[in-house]
């Protein structure tokens, strides 16, 4: 055992460092902490990774990935994080991807991969519906087979960034008859562009725009886009579901964003001093940095275990768990020293011209939707009270 | 002990309960939060015609006959409603300045307008620095003459796009911290030399930057005494924070209710989300710290009129169970509701909204535990 980086390891994230100060697109930059970006901006970021050969950073080689140790992977996110890049969206790339690999035909593979590690396809995920959300095996989306075509009727919701995905993977059920609700799912792709599909803004209590339902009316698709073998969806929804888990934990953002947390402690007054110097304040961003940094190695030990050829197992729901625990914690402690700034709302509403009074600190202003807006981890990628749930019976056996 | 309400008390409740009821139904709320205006004047005149702008103050002080145990069933069912007019800067705030500290003549001139409608309120006390502290106070009022001369930034002002006057703080005498050389003025908001920035909040409610360059007043602006203001706002604050957390009463009795109506209707697995042991026992919590809400609530209402120190105590007591209770409420509430939870659609995320916002309001847990903290043993 051994916690040092080797040197090529340190090397390595010297390049990597240098090459997003250098690289990383100048038009891209600061709207990750702004929190404005377009699908276009997405797909931007994508191509500039793969023109540097670093396009899938978790895809083994033979598919057009780094093939790096599971601690350059590390490395890679931490640098990412720290020059605040817009994050890679998941669902082609982390979601799709290596469920395609396992059970996909080579035609489809050859088809979707490269253009997902090209920045050609923006995916988003079609499984929730409004009464499948934690049991999502009661979803009701059906697929009929009509000839060479599917013909799928239903609704699916909470589907992030739906408004600017190109294709969606759904599951669908395809046979009404099975005898329990996890037979006779299918998992198949769809391109948004089919008529018939139609999505619908969903706005969060923060006043934004991420989600969407999805409703789909007679959408004809060709059987060839049926992933693996029909009614065997629940499988690779599930394998979908275990890697989702892993890339949540969101460890090398959370280290960002109790840095900025520090930042603005720092020049927060609190009794005319900076709150940071407040021991009370100071020991909550200790006790969540600690919480940190128990995850930062729980999450490492998961992605050695991943490297020596195993996938990842149940236990990445502690990840899930944790990881989102201390993403909300860190917006709520940064609401809390923001002050009375944090009250003040511009979303939605037009901003004035530069000669208005100010209204606090740029940093205040998206303490308060980003707390609200952190709610939500708890509750996707399958709830924290169903990750529990994972634990007891699979880790525990409970 | 007695902790029954009177028959007039029952019917104010109710009257206010209907109000709500018939004329603040959540999509109107929303509509009303999210218009150019933000507010409904003529709710403001209805308020009155009811007589609730004047149900907290005795008939000697220009009331109906009320104290704070009425302006805490007052607040308690706007809680509910979210409703977005400014009862509590206007009246609470505002009234018991005027009561509190007002001289014969301010109270003459004020109270009638401010029971009947037509003299509005908001409390320019925070600054860009001060965070929470009331005696952080850089806005300085300068003896100018017979009057003085208000220069400075008053930050966050609630209600004050509404406000007719304000009740603003500002130094008199001594450095930025000190605690003597206070004083509070009652400025009219059309004054010359005042201008405002004004914006809506993060939980539906509008809020003003409010600049003061070279505003000349009158002495007879000065409401209380000249560089020993502090004790006075204090008091008036702790009377608001008693308000404050019956409005959050308000707002974890909708979250909590509908918290349960949810668990009882969604089903997963079969069965109601609610079989699940897991979740009972999570709004068996909710349930606990909103009880525990209400019985702090009752015990500030009922200590406004003790000693400085009682009082404080009670207040900062209160204000934290109200801030704990309505992290624990709001967000779980948020979580039972799932998706649903986070959408801008659904009464949830606005009543969450609200109650993050109470925890800072008039200062934030932590704030209060220290006040709290500093009074037990000093």
């Amino acid at each position: 055992m051994n916690l040092d980086f080797a040197p090529e390891d340190v090397a390595f994230r010297q390049e990597v460092r240098t090459w997003l100060e250098n690289d990383y697109p100048t038009e891209l930059r600061g709207k990750f902490s702004r929190d404005e970006y377009s699908k276009e901006d997405f797909l931007l970021w994508q191509r500039t990774l793969f023109s540097r050969g670093w396009g899938a950073p978790a895809w083994p080689k033979q598919y057009g990935g780094t093939g790096w140790t599971a601690t350059q992977r590390y490395i890679f996110q931490e640098e990412c994080a720290r020059a605040e890049t817009l994050p890679i969206p998941p669902f082609g790339m982390n979601m799709l991807a290596p469920v395609l690999m396992a059970f996909a035909s080579d035609e489809q593979k050859a088809h979707y991969l490269p253009r997902i590690l090209n920045g050609t396809d923006f995916w988003c995920q079609g499984y929730s519906e409004p009464g499948a959300g934690s049991d999502l095996a009661s979803l009701k989306t059906k697929a009929e087979r009509v000839g060479d075509h599917y013909i799928i009727n239903g609704q699916k919701t909470w589907t992030t960034l739906g408004h600017f995905a190109d294709w969606i993977f759904v599951l669908c059920r395809t046979d009404p008859a099975a005898r329990k609700p996890q037979e006779g799912i299918s998992f198949i792709l769809v391109d948004m562009k089919t008529p018939g599909v139609e999505v619908r803004p969903i706005i969060t209590m923060d006043g934004g725009h991420e989600v969407n339902e999805t409703w789909f009316t007679d959408v004809k698709v060709p059987v060839a886009n049926l992933v693996g073998k029909e009614n065997e969806g629940w499988t690779y929804a599930k394998y979908l579901l275990a890697h989702e888990r892993t890339g949540i934990a969101g460890v090398a953002r959370s280290k960002k964003g109790i840095e900025r947390l520090r930042e603005i402690a720092s020049v927060e007054l609190d009794q005319g001093q900076p709150i940071i110097r407040n021991p009370d304040f100071a020991k909550k961003i200790s006790e969540l940095e600690i919480d940190l940094s128990a995850l930062e190695y729980t999450e490492l030990r998961t992605l050695a275990r991943e490297s020596s050829g195993k996938g990842p197992g149940p236990e990445s729901s502690i990840l899930k768990i944790k990881g989102t625990e201390i993403q909300q914690r860190i917006t709520e402690l940064t609401l809390e020293a923001v002050g009375v700034y944090g009250a003040p709302y511009f979303r939605g509403f037009p901003q004035e011209g530069d000669n208005q009074l100010p209204i606090g600190p740029d940093y205040a202003h998206m303490a308060a939707p980003l707390y609200s807006n952190m709610r939500k981890t708890s509750i996707y990628g399958g709830s924290n009270e169903i990750q529990h749930n994972i634990i007891a019976k699979m880790v525990l056996g409970l | 002990m007695d902790f029954s309400f009177t028959s007039e008390q029952d019917q104010l409740r109710d009257t206010v309960a209907r109000l709500v009821r018939q004329q603040y139904d959540f999509e109107t709320r929303r509509k009303v939060a999210k218009s150019e205006a933000g507010w409904r004047p003529e709710m403001w005149a209805q308020f009155a015609e009811l007589g609730l702008l004047g149900a907290s103050f005795s008939e000697e002080e220009g009331g109906f006959g009320g104290g704070p145990i009425e302006a805490m069933i007052i607040s308690e069912e706007f809680g509910k409603g979210l409703v977005v007019e400014p009862y509590l800067q206007a009246v609470i705030v505002g009234g018991n300045f005027l009561r509190l500290g007002g001289s014969a003549a301010q109270r003459e001139e004020h109270i009638a307008g401010l029971v009947g409608g037509e003299a509005i309120f908001a409390f320019a006390y925070s600054e860009p620095k001060s965070r929470f502290d009331l005696n952080d106070v850089s806005t300085i009022a300068k003896k100018d003459g017979a009057g003085y001369t208000l220069n400075g930034h008053k930050a966050v002002v609630i209600g004050a796009p509404f406000a007719t006057h304000l009740f603003v703080t500002a130094r008199t005498s001594g450095a930025q911290r000190d605690k003597a050389g206070i004083t509070v003025f009652l400025v009219p908001k059309d004054a010359k030399g005042i201008t405002t920035r004004d914006y809506p909040t993060v939980d539906g409610l509008r809020a003003s930057e409010v600049l003061f360059e070279n505003v000349s007043v009158g002495a007879d602006t000065v409401v209380g005494e000249v560089d020993n203001g502090l004790p006075l706002i204090e008091k008036v604050v702790d009377y608001a924070i008693a308000a404050l957390c019956a409005e959050a009463c308000g707002c974890f009795k909708i979250l909590n209710e509908a918290t349960i109506t949810y668990a009882k209707q969604r089903k997963q697995f079969g069965r109601p989300i609610a079989d699940f042991q897991v979740l009972q026992h999570r709004m068996v919590d909710m349930f606990m710290a909103a009880e525990q809400a209400i019985s702090m609530t009752y015990m500030v209402t009922l200590k406004l009129d003790e000693a400085d120190k009682a009082r404080k105590l009670a207040a900062s007591g209160a204000k934290v169970q109200i801030g704990k209770a309505g992290r624990l409420i709001s967000q779980d509430a948020v979580q039972i509701h799932g998706g649903m939870g986070m959408t801008d659609e659904l009464n949830v995320g606005h009543f969450f909204k609200r109650v993050t916002m109470i925890e800072s309001q008039f200062g934030n847990t932590d704030w209060h535990l220290r006040r709290y903290t500093e009074l037990s043993n000093g």
